[in-house]
Formats: structure tokens, C-alpha cells, sequence
């Protein structure tokens, strides 16, 4: 089967100018003038000549999808994404490199491309899926469902620009999830809208990519590209670094994120801190289960954290918390004495606390451990990001498979009764 | 480390509940799309204009929609606006300058003029800055550009049809109130052929101004310039200049603007006067090569249209 796009070595190139004026946009007037300072300009700069720079947003990048697939295409600010969606959608040319596509496209950059505010909802229903490239005769058979599915059959004759946000939205997204292409491409427009709208758009383009149809997807979103794609590709700085399956290329999208830190281990606990001038804790390091420090922990397996202290003078019940936050920040797990009973009386001039997790129910991925003590109502210290580690997927539960969706694990127990009894459990598929 | 390699990747079936993806029949003939690098001059591509051809007419629809929107006298601006020149042209022309125009009501001989003029000077205004005013649909999806500027210069053909109702109904009222023989010939069936010759004259200006226009913003202010200095280039709008043996500078610029010749001849067809066969010839053949230019030109530059807008 011939794939649906081919992506052969494309590159775009955009010239950068070094100018001392700077100005948005050419006036002949500009042009003009630098034609006749030329000369001179090319005496004074020898062979230079004017100081351009040739910025790629794209080089040599290269990838195909057959056809039905749900490709996710992620990548941090800057990698050329949108780029990349532009010269498949047609809007800009490439420098070089070219691109076959199988089938109708549908191109999804904007959500309410076209729309005039002067005009009911009705004429930009009309106006917009013409835009899109439906004909009059299929926006007119659909007419009725994508009213529905917009839900504002009451406004339909008000002009757009008295609309709410969120109904000019669902409109606009109600017509371009009405377009049936053979290749669907979506620039994160997920990203306006309330949750139940994008929980709708969501569930459209799935169903749109069951019929048969390629969706290229760019998001931001990482569980919607979970969710919604068969496979991903990471880009990076104009070309692909990484294709496959959707949970390795975001684990490696994360990795890169994380290395990308300014702070590295050692610097977050010997650099100053920002509210004290006193450092309590020096060290802190992760333990695998033999003993030995590590950067890696198996699925469910425990978790046991050495933390070194410096403290001084006696601090009397000392409060020590460890907090484990995501990629993205957000804390996923706090631990903190007193813990099970375990109080920590004093603690005086260097010594090593550790701390146990007998299975860690975290997901696979990259995290970061926040440390903070505090004593007597005051907090002594705090260091974040202290340490970062990754939990590596694996069979923790005996099901024969990796890690499922999840942002945490969990064993189960199953059992089946026999029916006719007032409770039952049907087996696991 | 690379962590996938110590886990078998389960089959993509168990991880979607779902079925995998049936595919669709493929057609026995997919619409296969290519796309490389721009590569300079290139013909119009016909086939995709007529395939886009609804979305010209919604554009065009839209133009005249907006402009008519939350307006007291709606379309009637459309016959207003050339029936006030014609009061100012009158009042000037005949009044003051005492121009002559054979035996015909000096009114409507300059409103035969006017309105094929109005129709030149809104769609070369229209069609100049539409492509700058939808940047907005340039950077965010594919059609083809040139369905822009033909759409300024479809509203100003639906505008131009609403006047010259009015334009015949002067001439009845003349013909049948005023007591003045106007000759319907046969010429007038023409007129629409003479009237398609302006709006490939406009096309091609127009086109040519929003591609200069996309490049190079000082063409918004150079577009009302050239309006006002055509108009003085084409006095046949308010009197048949070569009665008034023309010197040779006069005589140069009306052979080779276009729109004077036509306009001549559409003023001719409509009301009955000799039709100027040669000019008409001579103003058809540079209106021609006006449309060609302008669209290779706007072709040559429209890939980069939405990396300059």
C-alpha cells in the first residue's frame, strides 16, 4: 500500500536579516534606496556584501504514514512543528525536499479560518466549510449536523461577532469536524476550549481516524497524544531525532526536556539557596536495592533515598519532607516524618537520613525530588529538584505486559463467582 | 539507556480496547498531491481555479454581504453612488464646461460612461489590497491565491449589474418622457462582450496591485494615486475626446490606455452612437495582455505570500 505521506528530505529556509533599521515588512521605497546604497555598502563590507542569516526551520527531514495511521507529532517551541504543517498544508513552499500526499487534505491550523464577524452563523457555516474545501452541496446535506454538534441552533442568525468565546469555537470547530479528508492535519487547536469541548474533539477525530482516514496531529498535550495516536514522532530543532511508538518517543521527549535543565544534580544542593544563607542538606542520592547509588528505578519497585545533613547545632524533632514532582512540575508523591510512628527526635552535626518506599506506585517517566526540613514551626531548608530519576517500565504485576495508561500503578486482584450468586466479576479480557 | 528494548512492546491491540483501524477501500484514483519548491514563472492552473470555483462565489458573496450589512439603503448604494457622480459630472461638465455630446442629455451620456468606470476604479481598489486584507486566510489554509483578487473583482461585477438597471431605466424614461430618440440597435447585445474586455482589464490591474501590494506596502498608498491620475487619463467618461482633436501626448495616452477605448465603445453600444471599431480592437488587445501579465506576475509571487504577509 502506498503511503499516505511522503516526506522526502524537506527543507525551509527563512532569510534573517542583520539590518540596523529594522522593519516589519519590505516598502519600496527601502528597496529602492539600498539598490543605490548597494555599491557602496558592498565597498565598505568587502564581499560580504549585506549581513543575511539563513535560519532552517526545517533541514532534511524525512518520515512517511500509511494510510489510517494517527501520527502525533511533538516537539519542544521552536522545532519546527508548525513549519512543518505549513508546508504540508500547502500555505508555504519548502526550499527543498518534497512531499507527496495521498488523498483530499484537510488542514486544521486555525480553528475559524474565514469566519467574518459581520455574518450570521448560518452564512459563516457556509462560508467557512467552503473555505475548508467542502462543497456547497455536502455542508448543505450536513448543515443539520453541525448545527448539532455546535449546539447553537438558537444563534444560528445572530451575527458571529455577538457570540460567546466558546460558542464562535464550537462552531467553528463543528464545521471542520464535518470535513471527511483522506489526510487530517491539526495544529494543537485543542488547546481553546473548555474541557467538555476538547473531550469532544477529541472523541471526533478518533472517529474520524477509525474510518480510515491519516490524522497528523501537533500538540503540546501529551496525554491527548496518548490518547488519540498510533505513533509519534519527536522533532527537534528541524528535523526528526525520534519515531515509534507514542510511549517511547515521549519518554525520549521528556529526557530531553529534563537535560535540557540549567541544573544538574550536584549544582541544585551546592548552589546558595534562595531564602537562607544556611545549607542543611549536602547530599542526597537514590539507592537501588542492592545498596548502590542509581538514576533508575524498576516498575513498583522500592524506592530508597539517602539524604546527607549538615546541620550544626541540635535541632530538636525536625520535620524532613521529600517530594516527588513530574516533568512538568506538578507533584505527584509527598512523604514526610513523622511517618508510621517513625519520629525523629534531634539531629546535630552531620549525619545520613534515609528514606523508604517499599514499591514505588509511580508510572514509568522522568521525576525530580523536591527536599525540605523544617523545625519547630520554620522552615530550616528546602532544595528543589535536588535529584532526578526515572522509573523504567517493566512486568511489576506478572500481566505479561508493560505499563498501561496511567499516571500510577496499582495491583489488582481479580475473581470470577459463579453466576446466580448477588455478586459477580466477569474475567479479565 | 533505552528502556524499550527490555519489554517486549505489547501488540498494538491490547493496548486500544478498540479494533485497529479498517481502512478504506482505497479509490481506483486518489487525488495525488506533489509539493516542491517554487519554481518561478508558472501557468495558471485552470483546472484547480474551476475545481475551487464555490469557493470564488462564497468569497465574492461574502465581499458584497459584508458591505451591505448594517446599512440603511443596502444595495442601493450600488446605483447611488454613480447616480451622485453624475450629478457633480453634470453640473461641472455641461453646466460649466459646456461640453457637448451630440443630441443626447448630457446625464446620460455621462452615466453610460461612469459606470463601466466605477466598475475599473472599485476592482483595481479592491482587488489591490484584498490580498493584504486576508492574511489571515493566506497563513492558515490552501486555495488558490488568485481566487482573492477575483473575487473583489466579482463583487464589483454584481454591483456594476445593479447599476445598469438603472442605466436602462434612464434610458427609457429619456426615450419614452424626454421625447429623445435613443436607437436600440443591435449593438447593444455588445455590451456584455465590451463590458467582459473591462473586467479583464481590471482583473489583470487589479492582480498585478495585490501582488505589488503583498511585497511591498507603499502600493496602499500608490493605488489611490493611480485611480485618480487613470481617470485623468480617460476623459472619454465625460466627453468623446477626438472631437476635440487631441495633440499627440493626449492622442498616445488614449491608444494605449485601455479603458478609455472601452469605455467609448460600451457608452457607443449602449446608447445607440457609432461604435469606434479600431479603438475597441486596439483597447481589447492591450486589455488582454494587462490580464496575462497580471496573473503570471501574481503566480510568479504568490508561494511566498505567506511568509512576506
Amino acid at each position: 500500500m502506498h503511503p499516505a505521506i511522503s516526506v522526502e528530505n524537506i527543507g525551509k529556509c527563512y532569510r534573517v536579516d542583520h539590518a540596523v533599521e529594522r522593519r516589519a515588512y519590505k516598502t519600496l521605497r527601502e528597496t529602492v534606496t539600498s539598490l543605490c546604497a548597494a555599491p557602496l555598502r558592498r565597498l565598505r563590507n568587502g564581499a560580504k556584501g549585506r549581513a543575511n542569516e539563513d535560519f532552517w526551520a526545517l533541514r532534511n527531514l524525512t518520515f512517511t504514514t500509511e494510510p489510517g495511521e494517527r501520527v502525533g507529532i511533538i516537539g519542544r517551541n521552536g522545532a519546527g512543528k508548525s513549519t512543518l504543517l505549513k508546508v504540508l498544508s500547502r500555505i508555504t513552499k519548502p526550499t527543498s525536499g518534497q512531499v507527496r500526499l495521498r488523498g483530499r487534505v484537510g488542514s486544521l491550523l486555525e480553528v475559524g479560518t474565514g469566519f467574518h464577524p459581520e455574518l450570521t452563523g448560518r452564512e459563516n457555516i457556509y462560508l467557512n466549510g467552503a473555505i475548508l474545501g467542502m462543497s456547497r452541496r455536502d455542508i448543505a446535506r450536513k448543515f443539520d449536523q453541525i448545527v448539532d454538534f455546535a449546539e447553537v441552533e438558537k444563534f444560528l442568525d445572530t451575527p458571529v461577532k455577538r457570540y460567546s468565546s466558546g460558542m464562535y469555537v464550537r462552531l467553528a470547530f463543528a464545521v471542520a469536524a464535518h470535513l471527511e479528508p483522506e489526510i487530517l492535519i491539526v495544529d494543537e487547536v485543542l488547546a481553546v476550549g473548555d474541557v467538555a469541548f476538547q473531550r469532544k474533539c477529541m472523541g471526533r477525530m478518533k472517529e474520524v481516524g477509525k474510518n480510515g482516514c491519516t490524522v497528523l496531529f501537533v500538540s503540546h498535550n501529551m496525554p491527548a497524544i496518548e490518547t488519540l495516536c498510533t505513533r509519534a514522532i519527536l522533532l527537534d530543532r528541524g528535523s526528526v531525532v525520534r519515531e515509534g511508538n507514542v510511549p517511547a518517543v515521549v519518554g525520549e521527549y521528556h529526557r530531553r526536556l529534563m537535560s535540557g535543565q540549567p541544573q544538574d544534580q550536584a549544582g541544585a544542593l551546592d548552589a546558595p539557596r534562595p531564602h537562607s544563607n544556611r545549607k542543611l542538606f549536602c547530599a542526597a542520592t537514590l539507592l537501588d536495592e542492592a545498596g548502590a547509588p542509581t538514576q533508575y528505578i524498576p516498575l513498583s519497585a522500592p524506592f530508597h533515598l539517602r539524604l546527607g545533613l549538615d546541620v550544626g547545632e541540635p535541632i530538636e524533632h525536625p520535620l524532613i519532607g521529600v517530594g516527588i514532582d513530574d516533568v512538568f512540575g506538578q507533584r505527584v508523591l509527598t512523604v514526610h516524618t513523622p511517618a508510621a510512628g517513625c519520629v525523629i527526635e534531634r539531629i546535630s552535626g552531620r549525619c545520613e537520613v534515609d528514606c523508604r518506599i517499599a514499591h514505588l506506585p509511580l508510572a514509568p517517566g522522568d521525576y525530580s525530588v523536591k527536599l525540605a526540613i523544617t523545625a519547630g514551626g520554620g522552615e530550616l531548608d528546602a532544595v528543589e529538584r535536588a535529584l532526578q530519576f526515572a522509573v523504567t517500565d517493566g512486568d511489576a504485576f506478572g500481566e505479561g505486559r508493560g505499563h498501561q495508561r496511567g499516571v500510577c500503578i496499582a495491583a489488582s486482584a481479580w475473581c470470577v463467582h459463579a453466576s446466580g450468586s448477588t455478586r459477580h466479576l466477569e474475567p479479565s479480557v | 539507556m533505552d528502556t524499550s528494548a527490555l519489554i517486549k512492546q505489547p501488540p498494538l491491540s491490547a493496548t486500544e480496547p478498540e479494533s485497529s483501524p479498517e481502512a478504506r477501500p482505497v479509490p481506483a484514483e486518489q487525488h495525488e498531491t506533489v509539493i516542491c519548491p517554487s519554481k518561478g514563472w508558472q501557468l495558471l492552473n485552470v483546472r484547480e481555479l474551476w475545481r475551487f470555483r464555490e469557493l470564488l462565489y462564497f468569497l465574492t458573496w461574502r465581499d458584497i454581504k459584508v458591505r451591505y450589512k448594517q446599512t440603511a439603503l443596502g444595495a442601493a448604494w450600488a446605483v447611488l453612488q454613480p447616480a451622485m457622480m453624475m450629478v457633480v459630472f453634470t453640473v461641472f461638465f455641461r453646466g460649466i464646461a459646456k461640453v457637448p455630446a451630440g443630441n443626447l442629455p448630457y446625464p446620460l451620456y455621462v452615466f453610460a460612461g461612469l459606470l463601466p468606470w466605477s466598475f475599473f476604479a472599485t476592482s483595481i481598489a479592491n482587488a489591490g489590497n484584498s490580498v493584504v486584507g486576508s492574511e489571515r486566510l493566506i497563513t492558515k489554509i490552501y486555495f488558490p491565491r488568485l481566487a482573492i483578487p477575483f473575487a473583489s473583482v466579482g463583487a464589483a461585477i454584481v454591483d456594476f449589474c445593479i447599476a445598469t438597471t438603472m442605466l436602462i431605466g434612464l434610458m427609457l424614461y429619456y426615450a419614452v418622457f424626454g421625447g429623445i430618440p435613443i436607437n436600440f440597435t443591435a449593438e447593444i447585445l455588445l455590451a456584455p462582450l465590451i463590458f467582459a474586455l473591462i473586467v479583464l482589464a481590471a482583473t489583470g490591474v487589479g492582480t498585478l496591485m495585490a501582488a505589488l501590494n503583498a511585497a511591498y506596502r507603499d502600493f496602499r498608498y500608490v493605488i489611490p494615486f493611480l485611480v485618480q491620475l487613470w481617470l485623468f487619463a480617460t476623459p472619454t467618461v465625460y466627453m468623446d475626446p477626438f472631437q476635440n482633436n487631441p495633440g499627440t501626448r493626449m492622442q498616445v495616452v488614449l491608444w494605449a490606455n485601455p479603458v478609455a477605448g472601452l469605455i467609448g465603445a460600451f457608452r457607443a453600444a449602449m446608447l445607440g452612437l457609432p461604435v469606434p471599431w479600431t479603438h475597441l480592437f486596439v483597447s481589447a488587445f492591450v486589455s488582454v495582455m494587462l490580464f496575462v501579465a497580471g496573473c503570471f506576475y501574481f503566480r510568479r509571487v504568490e508561494d511566498s505570500f505567506a511568509d512576506i504577509i
